[in-house]
């Protein structure tokens, strides 16, 4: 078997930081550049913040691991301007098929309505992702990525975090007033802080294939209970690019896992799946997953992100998808806070947000995970019944769960939200994320409600007069009937329940904070600080 | 009660969330022997028989019940 070859290489530079007489003080570290970290750096440098990159290794590589990304998360690469070579490499998709045996139990799709700039996925292998969000980063002059920069020991006191640093030129210390670990599942940052990271261990162990080769699948999510070509309990078959091929196959929890990643016993179980050996195999994982999180994401100066926070298992898309949204999340308010902005507890709603999500995510991965490896000949017997009744009746496909795919989490009970004082018959409640929409630009440009939006607090006005005289980290996106943007296909009004005037106080990280159906300064100037957090 | 001219058990799904209400039936069976398990769903037959408050339906459920073990037995088990 081929394993990939390192992706890309990058190098050691020795830092100002390690020749200074006085230790180095920074506002923001992230530790790991991986696609979370990426993320966070990029964002946080558009909105001026200095950050300094610390990564142990100095490579991509690694096999293509996370291949699906998300609507959401597309659309926050927009906003970090690396949507269009993601979008030109990766393979879209909307639609999956479930089979049972030889049969198909039922399809679902995606996005089934127009009007949306970024498709429901595209699969791109976590190696290309990770590149194009490291070529946008060495752009950005506040990103100082330091590679092979191995953080061995976190502390803190006197208000300030500080970090141990080895080098290939050996230790040096800095300090900082956020460090942000995105380092990983196996996060050094969690067990130099000793916290603690429970959840539930699943049995089973998955053989994850990438296979190389021509095939003619449509461009699904292809997953298989009792697959007739494989005797385990499930198979999944994905598309990604340069005709690559992701084969998860599920083994018996009491596997031998070096035997069963040998080239020689993975071939034929492929072959059997495809019905031909015209493949090559291009990577090879065993794994069992976990669900599991953090008590708490934010730890006084050191915050978690990504999977160093919470873990899920791989079905349904969770993993880099809920990290690059803690990102998102994260990357405002830190900015807010370091320009002294906001007061510092604006972060603890990041952990309350996030904490959100994470429960969400970790409550539909395990909810399928258990329908896709019963724990109990009691529970394998209640599986099958619900496959043998799919078959048959509408209402037991609903309980077919091969993994219910990432959707962003709307933040239901967030401090930062004014609850509704009007009444509306739709749209995005306070909380929830913002839905897209196609706009016609004044120049008689087609562009999408997610292009006119900015990365500040923006207040669209639907079908009403735009109000005056606002805040200046404020803009304002008028949006209607003799309006600057007008709604194109009836959409936005559809979208918003905007047809008798909406105001939409949207935040820097497109939820929304508020809305109205007239607009009053005082109700806005009071959610727009509720919104920041509250007064410093 | 079902009218005549409606058929005696709904295919469509009814509940407003299937994915908790199939993990609450996961979660019931944690923990229990083989025959606590086979009573517990002998349990859960007649409670949710009686709730149906439909004879008619509960015959026709007990029919498409039957119905999918001769499809398992067709399928090799």
């Amino acid at each position: 078997m081929q394993q990939p070859k390192t992706h890309r290489q990058f190098r050691y530079r020795r830092s100002p930081d390690q020749d200074a007489t006085t230790t180095a003080h920074h506002p923001v570290v992230v530790i790991g550049a991986g696609p979370i970290g990426q993320s966070l750096a990029i964002d946080l440098a558009q909105r001026g913040i200095a950050v300094v990159l610390l990564d142990d290794s100095d490579r991509i590589g690694d096999g293509s691991r996370a291949i699906c990304f998300s609507k959401r998360t597309l659309e926050i690469f927009d906003r970090l301007g690396v949507a269009a070579p993601m979008l030109g490499k990766g393979v879209e998709w909307r639609k999956g098929r479930v089979f049972h045996r030889d049969r198909e139990l039922y399809s679902f799709d995606l996005l089934p309505e127009p009007g949306h700039k970024m498709p429901a996925f595209i699969n791109l292998q976590q190696y290309y992702a990770e590149e194009y969000l490291i070529e946008r980063a060495t752009t950005l002059e506040h990103i100082d990525i330091r590679w092979r920069n191995r953080v061995t020991n976190v502390t803190q006191t006197d208000g300030v975090a500080e970090l141990t640093i080895d080098t290939p030129d050996g230790p040096y210390l800095i300090t900082a007033d956020w460090v942000v670990a995105c380092d990983g599942a196996r996060s050094p940052t969690r067990g130099m802080l000793g916290l603690a990271f429970e959840g539930e261990q699943f049995e089973d162990q998955f053989l994850i294939a990438d296979v190389k080769m021509t095939a003619a699948f449509p461009t699904e999510r292809w997953f298989w209970f009792e697959p007739p070509f494989h005797n385990g309990q499930s198979a999944l078959l994905h598309k990604q690019p340069d005709d690559v091929w992701r084969i998860d196959l599920q083994l018996s929890a009491d596997a031998d896992s070096e035997y069963e990643r040998r080239p020689e016993v993975v071939r034929p179980r492929i072959a059997r799946m495809l019905g031909h050996d015209d493949f090559e195999l291009e990577w090879i994982s065993i794994y069992r997953f976990q669900c599991r999180r953090l008590k708490s994401f934010v730890h006084g100066r050191v915050i978690f992100a990504g999977d160093s926070a919470h873990q899920v298992s791989p079905f349904g898309a969770r993993g880099a998808n809920s990290g690059i949204q803690d990102a998102e999340n994260l990357a405002w308010k830190l900015a807010l806070v370091t320009r002294g902005d906001a007061p510092a507890s604006l972060l603890g709603t990041y952990d309350t947000e996030r904490s959100e999500a994470a429960d969400e995510n970790i409550l539909n991965s395990t909810r399928a995970t258990d329908f896709i490896a019963p724990h109990s000949p009691a529970e394998m017997s209640l599986r099958n019944a619900a496959l043998a009744l799919a078959g048959r009746s509408d209402f037991a496909k609903r309980f077919v769960n091969p993994g219910r795919l990432s959707l962003p989490t709307s933040y239901a009970d967030s401090p930062l939200s004014t609850p509704d004082v009007d009444t509306w018959g739709g749209g995005p409640r306070p909380g929830a994320p913002l839905p897209d929409a196609p706009l016609r630009a004044a120049n008689g440009e087609s562009i999408f409600l997610t292009d006119a939006l900015g990365s500040s607090f923006t207040l669209i006005a639907i079908n009403a007069e735009a109000p005056e005289g606002l805040a200046d980290d404020v803009a304002v996106l008028p949006v209607g009937r003799d309006q600057v943007f007008t709604d194109a296909d009836g959409l936005v009004e559809r979208r918003f329940d905007g047809g008798d005037g909406a105001f939409y106080l949207v935040r820097p990280d497109s939820h929304i904070a508020a809305r109205w159906r007239t607009f009053d300064p005082a109700q806005f100037n009071a959610a727009l600080a509720r919104a920041k957090g509250g007064s410093r | 009660m079902t009218r005549p001219d409606e058929p005696a058990l709904r295919m469509q799904s009814t509940l407003r969330d299937p994915d908790a209400v199939y993990r609450s039936l996961v979660e019931a069976h944690r923990g229990l022997s083989a025959d606590q398990s086979a009573a517990l769903n002998a349990a859960l037959v007649l409670i949710l028989a009686n709730q149906t408050g439909d004879d008619d339906a509960v015959r026709a459920a007990i029919d498409l019940a039957r119905a999918t073990l001769e499809t398992a037995a067709d399928g090799g088990g």
